[in-house]
């Protein structure tokens, strides 16, 4: 069989030089000419466009709130891809210092918070990116609930170890994951004092359903209806995106993220709008305003904070966070047990 | 290494005399067979249970987000520890000018390169994404006591295994005719890394200059090693860990674990290799008096990281000593300590228990308990963070390693014992020129 090949090519390669060479000539006229023309009329089409986008402006408003003429040919579609999500994701909003004040007299322990933030997240019952505490400061004080989110430190020991810039804090002041890049060493975990970062030791909650999202997206994809509303929202359920991080990913890290996806679109995080009693207050310190996530007051921030003695956990240690709670006073509701808590007396 | 050699001639009798003694367990026989043969089917088993951890996630481990880091991270501080016994015996005893460790200096840089090599291996073991390393490097901070430990662990590794060859190349030019029946690839192994060596003084010459400076470049690499690796601890504000004097602390547990491991190794090739006559009594007795000072000095940092801070029993460090002095640790603790260390500190005094055997008993007790010191050092501070553990489920707090764990740890060390095995048949143990130069010097 081969050595028939063979000969049937040799033949070939013997029987055609002279034939072969005029063709090619003739064919490669044909083709230098037609690729003349078709470059003559890209090059004028282009020329044509790029003047037509000089004369003509879109008016643009910028994160900042400014009002900009851009170049229509300078406009550009951002398509909101993993990378695109990643690098603003990183970049922040910019202006903002996010900050949350958790006025610890009204938690009453309804653990709101954590079931909208673990369904935001897709989190498991025992994942945590904020967790209610029972505290006891001394045996002779009366015990309180603590909310217990990531303090978002302006001086973050977790962002420090990152041996790959995976967790990083951006300008706004929140401290974010990016479950793409981390390598699950861990060392963040060990040198947060807050305990505020979980991990993914098996996989996620919703890795299956993903993963048959994905499938079916490629499907979609293939038959040409990429661009249906279904496939459309399958898409940005598939896709990363870093200010939700989800898609959570096995071996990587996870934590609270102040709902930055939220932000960016003028809503409050999850935790904050989830509270039935009017603990959380989240605002930007810029504006010297926080809002209450329950009545919706906005309320001056620094007032709240002078009125009532507000403070940051564990101020020794130099982490600066970015979470301030009010002390447990006036509260107008049981207390809870205090036997039960007496064993975690915390430090 | 300092002097500086005139003439060597490799045929004279006494060199062939302890070329043919140390040659004589080189090459692999059915012994040496039948045991990588064992090593490897529990190697096996070890790799299983990495796969089952590669597939299921960290899940399997007795980790979870409290004791986030455990035994693996407890076994790698182990393994740095140890690698640094190579350090200890040829730079700092070399450079002092001593000449009795020289026998001996090459099984330390075997454990020194195999320990070190591991080590790296037992980090990656320890990674929620191992295929995510090449990270590191893209996107490596500098600012992460991560990535410092990365380049001084494979610093240490490169000078070590420079420190390993080098000395090997005269070795391997004396024994390239005298092997006995030697396969064609070990022959020509021997013929690359011997390197044209013709003996010549000018050849010595180079060699000492080399090796001299290896010897001053791996001292501070080996410091490096092991204050980085306390650093992965100390840069964190938890108690336990948060102490200024955590390095220096490493450090001086590193070199008795170190020279316990030695004195092990010696031990074993003393005997199974037969090497009485170059491994000698005098060796056990100075590695034991050596043990004695690195332990004596290992006992004064203890007391300085224990007896500080429970004298004032700040609230946080109370909390971490009650559960090391009577809590749920203390019987780990105080095994390690007394077991581990005080004892046989005591013992070692006396030059009975510093004969072959009693030494290599009180070694392994030794080895064992900085093992274990290892993991109280690192497991009971991740078991008390700051902020109370509630509403998870009790075993997300109490750590307890599984078999798996167990398993790929075990794994780590079958690695390193392997590499020793096979480095110790394929190579002399003994330094041949070195000893027959030593003799030369005694002789005269």
């Amino acid at each position: 069989m081969s050595e028939k090949n063979k000969k049937r090519s040799s033949e070939k390669v013997n029987n055609t030089p002279i034939d072969s060479r005029r063709e090619f000539l003739k064919r490669f006229g044909l083709v230098g000419a037609a690729g003349a023309m078709g470059t003559a009329a890209i090059y004028t089409g282009y020329k044509f466009e790029k003047k037509k986008g000089k004369d003509e402006y879109v008016t643009v408003l910028t994160d900042d709130n400014k009002l900009v003429k851009v170049p229509k040919d300078q406009v550009q579609e951002v398509k909101l891809d993993k990378k695109a999500l990643q690098t603003r994701g990183r970049i922040g909003l910019e202006r903002r210092r996010f900050v949350m004040v958790i006025d610890l007299a009204k938690c009453q322990n309804a653990r709101k918070c954590i079931s909208s933030c673990q369904e935001a997240h897709q989190l498991r019952p025992h994942e945590y990116h904020i967790n209610t505490l029972k505290m006891q400061d001394t045996p002779n004080t009366a015990p309180y609930y603590m909310p217990k989110p990531c303090q978002h430190c302006d001086n973050p020991p977790c962002v420090s170890v990152c041996p790959v810039d995976a967790t990083f804090k951006r300008q706004d002041g929140i401290v974010l994951i990016d479950n793409q890049r981390c390598i699950g060493c861990r060392f963040c975990m060990a040198a947060c004092p807050y305990s505020a970062r979980m991990f993914h030791w098996q996989e996620p909650m919703l890795t299956d359903e993903i993963n048959k999202k994905s499938l079916q997206y490629e499907e979609l994809l293939n038959k040409g209806e990429g661009n249906t509303s279904l496939a459309q929202q399958l898409k940005q359920e598939i896709t990363y995106d870093v200010e939700r991080n989800t898609p959570q990913k096995k071996g990587t890290i996870s934590k609270c993220l102040f709902s930055a996806d939220k932000l960016r679109v003028g809503q409050l995080p999850s935790c904050v709008s989830a509270c039935p009693n009017g603990v959380f207050y989240f605002g930007d310190e810029n504006e010297d305003a926080v809002t209450n996530g329950t009545s919706k007051e906005t309320v001056k921030l620094s007032a709240l904070l002078k009125e009532n003695a507000g403070y940051r956990l564990m101020e020794e240690l130099g982490t600066k966070p970015r979470i301030y709670y009010l002390p447990p006073k006036n509260r107008l509701f049981d207390l809870p047990e205090s036997e039960s808590t007496s064993q975690n007396i915390h430090v | 290494m300092s002097k500086h050699i005139h003439s060597f001639n490799p045929n004279d009798p006494k060199v062939a005399k302890i070329a043919d003694d140390v040659l004589r367990p080189v090459g692999f026989n059915s012994r040496f067979h039948a045991w990588m043969g064992f090593l490897s089917i529990i190697l096996v088993a070890c790799l299983y249970a990495y796969y089952i951890q590669l597939k299921e996630g960290l899940i399997v481990t007795g980790l979870r987000d409290y004791v986030s880091w455990g035994m693996y991270i407890a076994n790698f501080v182990f393994f740095v520890a140890t690698s640094l016994v190579g350090m200890l015996v040829t730079a700092v005893l070399g450079l002092i000018g001593y000449e009795w460790q020289k026998p001996i200096a090459r099984i330390a840089e075997l454990i020194a390169v195999a320990f070190a090599a591991i080590a790296g291996l037992v980090i990656v073991m320890d990674m929620g994404r191992p295929e995510r390393l090449a990270n590191v490097f893209i996107h490596g901070r500098v600012q992460s006591p991560i990535l410092w430990d990365v380049t001084v662990v494979t610093t240490y590794l490169v000078i070590s295994l420079l420190l390993y060859l080098l000395p090997l190349i005269p070795d391997l030019a004396i024994s390239k005719g005298r092997l006995k029946n030697p396969p064609q690839w070990m022959y020509k192994l021997y013929d690359v890394f011997s390197f044209n060596w013709t003996h010549h003084p000018e050849q010595f010459n180079i060699l000492f200059k080399a090796v001299r400076i290896l010897m001053i470049l791996v001292i501070p690499t080996a410091f490096a090693i092991h204050t980085v690796t306390s650093w992965l601890f100390a840069v964190t504000p938890r108690s336990g860990w948060d102490s200024t004097i955590l390095g220096p602390y490493f450090l001086s547990g590193a070199f008795v674990a170190g020279s316990a491991a030695l004195i092990i190794a010696m031990f074993f090739f003393r005997n199974s290799y037969k090497l009485k006559d170059y491994i000698r009594l005098s060796h056990f007795d100075k590695m034991g008096k050596l043990l004695n000072l690195t332990a004596l000095v290992y006992f004064y940092f203890n007391i300085n990281e224990y007896l500080v801070p429970a004298y004032k029993m700040k609230t946080a460090d109370a909390i971490h000593l009650n559960e090391l002095f009577t809590g749920h640790y203390a019987a780990l603790f105080w095994t390690a300590q007394i077991l581990g260390l005080i004892i046989p500190m005591i013992l070692l005094l006396l030059p009975k228990m510093r004969k072959p055997l009693p030494i290599t008993i009180i070694a392994v007790f030794v080895l064992l308990g900085s093992w274990f010191k290892r993991y109280v050092i690192v497991i009971p501070t991740m078991a008390h963070p700051y902020l109370p553990q509630q509403e998870v489920p009790v075993e997300w707090i109490v750590y307890k390693p599984t078999l798996i764990e167990s398993a790929v740890t075990l794994g780590a060390l079958v690695l390193a014992v392997m590499i020793i095995s096979v480095l110790a048949k394929l190579f002399p143990v003994i330094p041949i020129w070195e000893v027959a130069e030593q003799k030369e010097e005694e002789s005269k």
